[in-house]
């Protein structure tokens, strides 16, 4: 066991956990916020994303104690006009997919902010990046959505970073 | 077109007042705030105090016998409660077999008595659980389980076990053979002709929220948090399997991550639950990993498929042959109708549709997303092309052309009868009238450009549905069913429904789901949840207006002395004069006003039956109906699909770029829902066209991709702007004119993909997934 | 996943001196390869010395234009910096055509660098894999190989190395800086990575206690227009089936300096010597960038099942320099 000292959603925890527990597991069965789901364990869906000072990630391939002290954020702790683009525009079906597709939207949109390229960027020496439709795909694509959401999403996240379509 | 003449109507007219009624609206679903944030609760995902974990450790040979397991390891580690086997597992109930009587009999995915048995059916069967205290501690142990074996050997290679393959004889459930003239003999006298072979692959549903179940013992009552898509039918399967009154059994499941027909049966993890919660004593849960399911729960299975067609020089179908051949587990699994559109589709003279199945040693297989036309509309509508091209007739035209007036096979009437329509309203929206139909003839920079069509047809199914309607005095309505919310916005469409028929606001009504203590609602499949429960709602719905009524026909004082139904509509929260504007005075009261002057808190109606022999009778007497109904009517939801492909031509890369689908499915009842869910479906069949493919080693049947990483799903950029639109006109013949549209946009999907490839490189791919190495 | 000691280390030193008094111990940086492997029971480790914390993440500028890359930079962070999206846009684009937007906040360089080779059988415990047990056999020979190696391959193993970034690193001769407690020693790139021959567990020149602590890109002036071309069967988030690195110069119509390597082909980034010999000094035409893939891939050998990838490589070197030749540049 080792004491892990884990902030999540501005709030201290202090666990003593096994070093296997991921930082999904943490989450989900030591501090009951299941928000954060459990679709492949292997960081092929995205359903587990969480953002960590603010930077998105798969907490499935986190251990926890990798985490100890830094601000962790889930869907419980987001409160943005995203989650309603995402109504509106019917991003999500069955939802399970959701809080993951809404947390990697959040640090997505956060790395255009800072001018990141991606891989359909075409000219990488450019500063800034413009948020084409091709560009909102490509950085979502880390989060699968199995019932097919996904021309709503692009339209949430589309409508909340204010591009006209 | 003919009218059918049922009743499917409430005795009390929809309201037209000035908001316009509630069905058809894109009403935001009643469960985004719960979704977005994520307080949705699944199955894996309710708390008990001392829950205990299960990991399942699966065979590593195809079939034989274990001839011993070593758990000493695995029961050492630290935190393992117990590790249970069939050597030491309690008993279950072997699965009885199915029978159309009972359709909960058909709810178990394998008739594998798990760990009851030394028997092993296929490699990844289930041959031990592992119970502890944390996750890590269960799955580290379950590695450490040793099993040994005796082989037998197994057919595990579905290219030579076709050899091997059988008639299906058909039955109620399942389509057989069909028939019409000789189409042997028409086809080789047809002017134009192709005959060609297409072959599909194992899939599988991949639903996100992985199998999950939470299963808890107070004695001889058993409550389970369940992924599924068949409350009852799980309440029922473990109640024969563990011998225990099905009252007895409370099954939960509000809320499903996805589910595309691989939640309806009842597979090995709700029943390994259950038992490890029974042999620990504690509260387990079960929540497989990806893995797990891929080795536990069936996919949809292969196919090989031929397809002739004869034509005329005008391109008037002579022949169609469709013979299809699927394999199926030892263990269960069920024949893969790929001839099932082909029956109606299509005005052909003569036809022949023919289906077979082959054993294998393998995971049962079982429904996934629209079961038969999926996969059979990709060889028909391939076909159909190929035969376009060769006529040299547009492919439009050509099925247009052949659209049938009556379904060419038995002469059954169809309900509805659009194809023409779908196909003018997608050409104009796609922009059709502008392809150049040589292949190679369009293109952007390095990237071959091509346009092609496909037809999607699918007949819903119909199923019994228990509801409950509660009207309270307040003017709330609050509806209650067993259903379940796989995301298909079933609440938010009954939400509507309800409200349009009592002329309440759609905020106005609450509906609870997916738990068994609900009165008995329908399985998600068939796509035919909505309608089955819009019908069991209407009814309701018209109940308490009657008794509405009723009470206020008594009362001295009331506007609605003397009236009867068909006088009056359902609006304002209450009952109005038709003939009247909805503000006049003495026009009619508030259920409010009414409920209130007799002295009752709420109105509540339950359609269906509770006690368990009235619930039999009218589920038997529901099926014969559906059935004979059958007989007498083809009733389609259908669409054409338009979809443009840029296939880069040094990589042979394909990415579809552009998607049109215009689709007839009766009455919308959420257009923002509907929308979501054709454009879902046509996701999934751009993923079976492009990538989607389990791969089973033919040497083992081992799943050898069983993850996400290796089983490719569509992601965000594989996925264009999907135009979707509908012509939104009730079937005459279907509850509340609701067809349903769960499964058929996914039909005719991956032909649409692989005409558009064809006519964009002049290469024809017949063999799914088209994956670049087929066009180099 | 098998239980293990955590040990976490705040710098170089402790790292290393606790990788080397742990023969079973395991280096953890951003753990999306570690994690996965141990939880599917490929990798057991018995201690975990997380490195996360060890203050490797800076991307310096050398005197002479190149770049040192500390090995915990995360693949994002790099793939966003200024000077590579400049000077060496083969590698932004590399990074950022591998796996996802999340992964790439996790993963570091050091061990993307070091993630296991890829292979469905090798990644299940019920398969026979030489690279996992030695000895047992390989079923990817006989099975499903679609996405392994047609270069450099064995008949012990044919698994594909992952990695898109180091097929970038290969192409811009890039050196890797590793530390033991008995030293630091420098490693060309196109040297760390071994071919399977008869010891396919063995992945790379590395000694079980070094750490890999930088990897320096060095100037380079026919970095600043080159490319990299990812062939895969998803439009994102999948393995490349084929990629190409490729950095071209020309002068007077003349190739006057290239630099090509693969990816997805070879159990190791797969530095194209060969088609760059062909290439120099040849006409920038359509025929020498075939007649050089070709020369390429002419010892490639396929099984039936991934065969394609020869051709789909040589098209793809084609295709990549001919865009490099019109278009110019990624950046």
């Amino acid at each position: 066991m080792v004491e892990v000292q884990l902030r999540v959603n501005g709030t201290a925890h202090r666990l003593e956990l096994d070093p296997r527990v991921s930082l999904l597991d943490a989450l989900r069965e030591h501090l009951g916020l299941t928000g954060t789901k459990k679709g492949c364990n292997q960081g092929a869906c995205g359903a587990c994303t969480v953002l960590v000072d603010g930077e998105r990630i798969t907490a499935c391939l986190a251990l926890a104690v990798q985490y100890g002290g830094r601000e962790i954020t889930t869907i419980e702790g987001v409160a943005h006009p995203l989650q309603q683009a995402f109504v509106r525009t019917d991003g999500f079906q069955c939802g399970y997919c959701t809080s993951g597709q809404i947390c990697s939207a959040l640090g997505m949109l956060a790395e255009v902010e800072a001018g990141a390229p991606s891989a359909v960027t075409e000219h990488l020496a450019e500063p800034a990046v413009a948020l084409t439709d091709a560009e909102i795909r490509e950085r979502m694509s880390g989060n699968l959505c199995r019932c097919g959401a996904y021309n709503g999403i692009t339209d949430a996240i589309r409508e909340t970073a204010g591009v006209p379509s | 077109m003919t009218q059918a003449p049922e009743k499917t109507r409430p005795s009390v007219e929809r309201p037209a007042d000035a908001e316009g009624p509630a069905v058809g609206r894109p009403v935001d679903r009643v469960d985004g705030t719960v979704k977005t944030s994520g307080e949705a609760r699944y199955a894996a995902e309710f708390p008990f105090p001392d829950i205990a974990h299960a990991a399942m450790v699966h065979s590593t040979i195809t079939r034989g016998r274990i001839t011993g397991i070593d758990t000493a390891e695995a029961t050492a580690v630290e935190g393992v409660l117990a590790v249970i086997t069939h050597e030491n597992a309690p008993k279950m109930v072997p699965p009885g077999r199915p029978t159309p009587l009972d359709l909960s009999s058909m709810a178990p995915g394998t008739r594998v008595n798990y760990l009851n048995t030394d028997e092993v059916h296929w490699n990844g069967q289930p041959v031990a659980v592992v119970v502890a205290e944390s996750l890590e501690a269960a799955h580290a142990a379950a590695r450490l389980v040793r099993v040994t074996y005796d082989a037998l050997p197994a057919t595990t290679d579905f290219a030579a076990a076709q050899a091997d393959a059988t008639p299906v004889k058909g039955n109620l459930l399942e389509i057989g053979e069909a028939k019409k003239g000789d189409a042997e003999a028409a086809l080789a006298a047809a002017p134009v002709s192709v005959d060609a072979t297409y072959t599909t692959p194992p899939q599988n549903h991949n639903a996100i929220e992985p199998h999950a179940t939470t299963a808890v013992w107070d004695g001889d009552r058993l409550t389970v948090h369940e992924a599924t898509q068949g409350i009852e039918w799980v309440r029922k399967h473990l109640a024969v399997r563990f011998g225990v009154p099905a009252a007895n059994v409370r099954v939960i499941a509000t809320y499903v991550g996805g589910g595309f027909g691989g939640k309806g049966a009842v597979w090995a993890g709700t029943l390994l639950a259950v038992l490890a919660a029974k042999a620990t004593g504690r509260p387990v849960r079960m929540a497989l990993t990806r893995e797990a399911v891929y080795r536990t729960v069936g996919g949809r299975t292969p196919t090989r498929q031929r397809v002739a067609l004869g034509a005329g020089r005008d391109g008037q179908l002579t022949a169609l042959l469709h013979e299809g051949v699927s394999a199926v587990g030892r263990m269960g699994g069920r024949s893969e109708a790929v001839g099932s559109q082909s029956q109606h589709l299509y005005a052909a003279r003569t036809v022949l549709i023919r289906h077979s199945t082959t054993e294998m040693d393998t995971v049962p297989n079982t429904f996934m997303r629209a079961p038969g036309e999926a996969v059979g509309s990709f060889a028909l509508e391939s076909a159909v092309d190929e035969l376009a091209v060769e006529l040299g007739v547009d492919p439009v035209q050509l099925r247009t052309r052949n659209e049938p007036e009556r379904s060419p096979t038995d002469g059954k009437r169809f309900s509805r009868q659009n194809l023409g329509r779908v196909y003018a309203d997608g050409a104009e929206r796609f922009g059709w009238a502008a392809r150049d139909p040589k292949p190679r003839s369009m293109r952007d920079g390095r990237r071959l450009i091509g346009w092609g069509v496909a037809s999607a047809f699918h007949m819903p199914i119909q199923l019994p549905a228990d509801v409950s309607v509660r009207l309270a005095a307040d003017g709330t309505v609050l509806v209650r069913s067993s259903f379940h919310e796989i995301g298909v916005g079933a609440a938010t469409a009954q939400a509507q429904i309800a409200a349009d028929a009592l002329g309440v606001p759609v905020d106005a009504v609450r509906v609870e789901h997916g738990d068994s203590d609900q009165p008995v609602g329908p399985m998600a499949g068939g796509s035919g949840q909505t309608a089955s429960l819009a019908a069991a709602v209407l009814e309701a719905c018209d109940r308490i207006k009657r008794e509405a009524l009723a009470l206020a026909r008594k009362a001295p004082g009331s506007p609605l002395r003397g009236r009867r139904p068909a006088e009056l509509r359902a609006t304002g929260s209450g009952l109005f004069r038709a003939d009247l504007p909805p503000g006049a005075e003495s026009a009619g009261e508030t259920y409010a006003a009414i409920l209130t002057r007799a002295g009752r808190g709420y109105l509540e109606a339950r359609t269906g039956s509770d006690n368990r022999l009235r619930a039999a009778a009218g589920q038997a007497r529901f099926m014969t109906r559906f059935l004979l109904d059958r007989r007498r009517w083809v009733r389609a939801a259908i669409g054409a699909h338009f979809c443009e492909v840029a296939v880069d031509e040094d990589t042979g890369e394909v990415r579809v770029t552009r998607w049109v689908g215009v689709f007839d499915v009766g009455r919308v009842v959420n257009a923002k829902t509907a929308t979501s869910q054709l454009r879902g479906g046509i996701v999934m069949g751009i993923g079976a066209a492009l990538g989607e493919e389990t791969l089973l080693d033919p040497r083992t049947g081992r799943i050898m991709n069983p993850g996400l990483g290796e089983y490719h799903v569509p992601v965000h950029a594989d996925v264009p702007a999907i135009d979707v639109t509908y012509l939104d006109e009730p079937d005459p013949t279907a509850p509340a004119g609701i067809l349903g549209i769960g499964e058929v946009s996914i039909v005719g999907v991956a032909a649409a993909v692989a005409n558009a490839v064809h006519h964009a490189t002049g290469v024809r791919v017949r063999d799914l997934p088209v994956t670049l190495d087929r066009l180099l | 996943m098998r239980p293990f000691a955590y040990v976490s280390a705040p710098d170089v030193d402790t790292a290393v001196r606790a990788i080397a008094e742990q023969p079973g111990a395991k280096l953890l940086g951003g753990g999306t390869n570690l994690v996965d492997l141990m939880r599917q029971d490929v990798e057991r480790p018995t201690t975990v010395v997380d490195i996360s914390s060890v203050p490797l993440t800076g991307v310096d500028e050398l005197p002479d234009g190149g770049l040192r890359i500390g090995a915990l930079v995360r693949n994002s962070h790099l793939a966003a910096h200024p000077l590579v999206r400049t000077r060496f846009p083969v590698l932004a684009q590399a990074l950022l055509s591998g796996a996802s937007g999340q992964l790439r906040n996790m993963a570091t360089v050091g061990g993307n660098l070091l993630q296991r080779t890829r292979c469905l059988y090798f990644v299940d415990g019920a398969a026979a894999c030489n690279k996992r047990e030695p000895g047992s056999g390989c079923d990817a020979i006989g099975g499903f190989h679609r996405g392994n190696a047609v270069l450099g391959t064995s008949e012990h193993c044919v698994a594909t190395h992952p990695s898109d970034m180091a097929v970038a690193l290969a192409a811009l001769d890039a050196v890797v800086e590793a530390q033991s407690v008995r030293g630091t020693r420098r490693i060309p790139l196109v040297e760390l990575h071994r071919l399977p021959g008869d010891t396919p567990h063995l992945e790379t020149v590395l000694d079980a206690d070094e750490l890999i602590t930088a990897v320096e890109v060095p100037a380079s002036a026919v970095a600043a227009t080159s490319r990299y071309r990812k062939v895969r069967d998803r439009a994102s988030f999948a393995f490349a089936l084929v990629s190409v690195a490729a950095a071209l110069d020309v002068e007077d119509g003349a190739v006057s300096a290239v630099r090509v390597a693969l990816g997805g082909v070879a159990p190791k980034p797969w530095r194209a010597y060969e088609a760059e010999r062909v290439l120099t000094g040849a006409p920038a035409t359509e025929e020498s960038f075939r007649a050089a893939a070709e020369a390429e891939l002419a010892d490639a050998s396929g099984l039936p099942g991934n065969d394609f990838k020869i051709e789909l490589a040589r098209r793809t070197i084609v295709a990549t320099l001919r865009q490099l030749r019109v278009e110019g540049g990624a950046a």
